[in-house]
């Protein structure tokens, strides 16, 4: 393998950094330009002008326009986001508590939608036109369809209420709550490090619906575009070779096909991860799950501002870092990539 | 001699109106050998009736509340149930099409034109014009759409026209990079040359040569992006940035009925079983689209 051109590798990274850039400026347009009045919405309508001017210069508003974003982005630099209206809290350490539940979730997701997706796909275009092939078609439109939200309320009423299977909303249920100290934030692996197994359980079956829930619509999308790999793939002399010289069809698959299609679909994991992240977002109140997209929820409800651009950025830096990721990994493991980014 | 001469000079552009009905002729004939196509058409087709003729179609006025009639399991007489005010779902479904409809035709309104226009002007200069608008394309197409349209919506203030404006913002790239694709093919055309020759200026090639010939592919692209998009103001309305209450808009349904689930079930049901058939038709009428149209989609 050779290693990817050191100035194609500044180029992306610096995509990434203006990218990045933008999206702050966009996140402080939202923030202080946009808003009519910030500060009557902080003091009231009914404020003495005294007040309002103090309040005014304590904002430092009454600063042009580019000293404000400079305060803006120093501050961000600094991890400064503000305090958020909700708790009294910073809103980095909000976040910073927040954050381990979404990221729980979304990984459990992508697991979840690498497993079933990627087979499905596999197998959909061996078996082109078939019954299992048609199927896949069918779940893999449903999957581009149908409401994250809904289906996660849907599921909750089946699975949890009608046949009780797993647990309800929430990481775990009320009593297991806060027994176990946060280390990596993930209660997974938290509650396996304490070797509270009891609670590790009790926390699966609280993840497993609403993991498969968000998973749904990234298995559709990777089940369709492992399918259209795998058949370009199939179509190619390299795999009548493999046939012809008395390789299995399954060793063909694993041995031939999968190493050739790994490229493409580590791309696409990676894109459906920042899809997953998003997604998350919505499923999570459904879900009553005390991560970044309730949180930021809960602050839509009041108008928290600082509380809602601070997650935008946080799920918006994480969404485009995948996003990177995946355009190196491109680079870096396709030859044709590769030869062309010389 | 001088007749070659002459013939140059009046070479016009294929008429697109024209070259839109052959392809639609010829799409017609293909779509009767695919049903779920033509189920997908059909459901469309319904649904754009629905929301011309709701007043006439639904049983009940959407917003009037009988409260005796509160909660109640779907029946003949209300087939899709009541909500917690004695509102009959399934006349708020059949309103609640003309929210949905008059968002995905406002959002093509506006990402159309302005997709076509960037994409356009940067196949058709390239260079320095090219990169820059392609750049800019690029980045915004890295934003997640849907927190960035939450954002903007929580900032501008809920409502429908909001949050029409914060998914547009966010929706105008795919568009864009189709149409540069489709305008680096075009310029190289023996009419466009022809045109050059005679002497149109470059704003007059772009406009009248260049961009009508992107239409027809921008349209399918934007039926595709169609579902998501509906999903997109779905999860809005879910959020309550959307049509405000007591508007019947689908997420906000939903997310009103949240609170019955467990012993009202239908409350939030019916609203998502209309939110999925309104995106699996606009998925599977795109799908059908470009498996007719773009032979290098082709599934079979």
């Amino acid at each position: 393998m050779k290693e990817l051109s050191v100035a194609e590798f500044g180029r992306r990274i610096a995509h990434l950094i203006v990218s990045l850039f933008i999206l702050l400026c966009i996140t402080f347009v939202i923030g202080r330009v946009l808003p009519a009045d910030p500060v009557g919405a902080i003091v009231g309508e009914l404020a003495d002008p005294a007040a309002y001017a103090a309040m005014r210069q304590r904002l430092g508003l009454d600063l042009p326009l580019y000293e404000q974003f400079f305060i803006y982005l120093k501050g961000l630099v600094h991890g400064d986001f503000g305090t958020a209206i909700l708790t009294g809290n910073p809103v980095s350490a909000d976040l910073a508590q927040a954050f381990p539940a979404t990221f729980e979730l979304a990984t459990f997701a992508v697991i979840i939608s690498t497993i079933v997706g990627v087979p499905l796909g596999l197998v959909a275009a061996l078996f082109r036109d078939r019954l299992i092939d048609k199927i896949a078609r069918v779940v893999s439109l449903v999957g581009h369809s149908i409401p994250v939200f809904w289906f996660g309320i849907v599921g909750l009423v089946v699975f949890y209420a009608g046949l009780n299977w797993v647990g309800g909303p929430g990481r775990v249920d009320v009593y297991y709550e806060g027994i176990v100290t946060p280390r990596t934030g993930l209660l997974l692996v938290d509650s396996l490090l304490e070797g509270e197994t009891d609670i590790f359980w009790n926390a699966l079956s609280h993840i497993i619906l609403p993991a498969f829930i968000l998973a749904y619509a990234a298995v559709a999308y990777i089940t369709r575009m492992t399918r259209s790999f795998t058949l370009e793939q199939l179509s190619q002399d390299y795999v009548i070779a493999a046939r012809a010289k008395g390789v299995s069809p399954a060793g063909t698959i694993i041995g031939h096909v999968l190493p050739n299609i790994a490229v493409q679909l580590i791309t696409i994991l990676a894109i459906s991860y920042g899809g997953l992240l998003e997604g998350a977002v919505v499923t999570e109140i459904v879900f009553s799950w005390p991560g970044i997209g309730q949180y930021m929820t809960n602050a839509l409800m009041i108008g928290d501002m600082n509380a809602i651009l601070a997650a935008t950025i946080i799920v918006g830096f994480f969404f485009m870092l995948l996003n990177f990721l995946a355009d190196i990994a491109y680079a870096v493991f396709d030859p044709r990539t590769r030869e062309a980014a010389r | 001699m001088s007749d070659a001469i002459h013939a140059d000079v009046t070479v016009r552009p294929p008429n697109m109106i024209s070259r839109v009905a052959t392809s639609l002729r010829q799409a017609g004939g293909k779509l009767a050998q695919e049903p779920l196509g033509l189920i997908g058409f059909i459901i469309l087709g319904l649904l754009c009736l629905i929301a011309i003729f709701a007043p006439l179609l639904a049983p009940y006025d959407p917003n009037v509340q009988v409260l005796s009639d509160a909660l109640q399991p779907p029946s003949l007489a209300h087939p899709a149930g009541t909500d917690e005010f004695g509102r009959d779902i399934l006349s708020r479904l059949i309103f609640g099409t003309r929210i949905t409809i008059q968002t995905v035709l406002s959002i093509s309104v506006i990402v159309g034109p302005i997709g076509l226009l960037i994409g356009v002007v940067a196949g058709f200069f390239g260079g320095r014009v090219d990169a820059l608008l392609m750049r800019a394309t690029d980045i915004v197409l890295s934003f997640p759409s849907l927190i960035l349209a939450l954002a903007f919506a929580a900032a501008l203030g809920a409502g429908l026209n909001t949050a029409i404006i914060a998914i547009s913002l966010t929706a105008w790239p795919p568009i864009a990079r189709l149409a540069r694709a489709e305008a680096l093919v075009v310029r190289n055309t023996d009419y466009v040359a022809a045109a050059r020759l005679y002497g149109a200026s470059r704003l007059r090639i772009l406009l009248f040569y260049i961009a009508p010939m992107c239409i027809p592919s921008v349209i399918v692209r934007l039926t595709l992006n169609m579902a998501g998009i509906i999903l997109t103001a779905a999860s809005l309305g879910f959020l309550g940035l959307g049509a405000q209450p007591p508007a019947p808009e689908w997420g906000a349904m939903i997310s009103n009925g949240r609170k019955y689930m467990l012993d009202f079930w239908w409350v939030a049901v019916m609203p998502g079983i209309a939110i999925l058939l309104a995106s699996l038709a606009f998925n599977i009428v795109g799908d059908t689209l470009r498996d007719i149209l773009d032979p290098r989609h082709a599934r079979s």
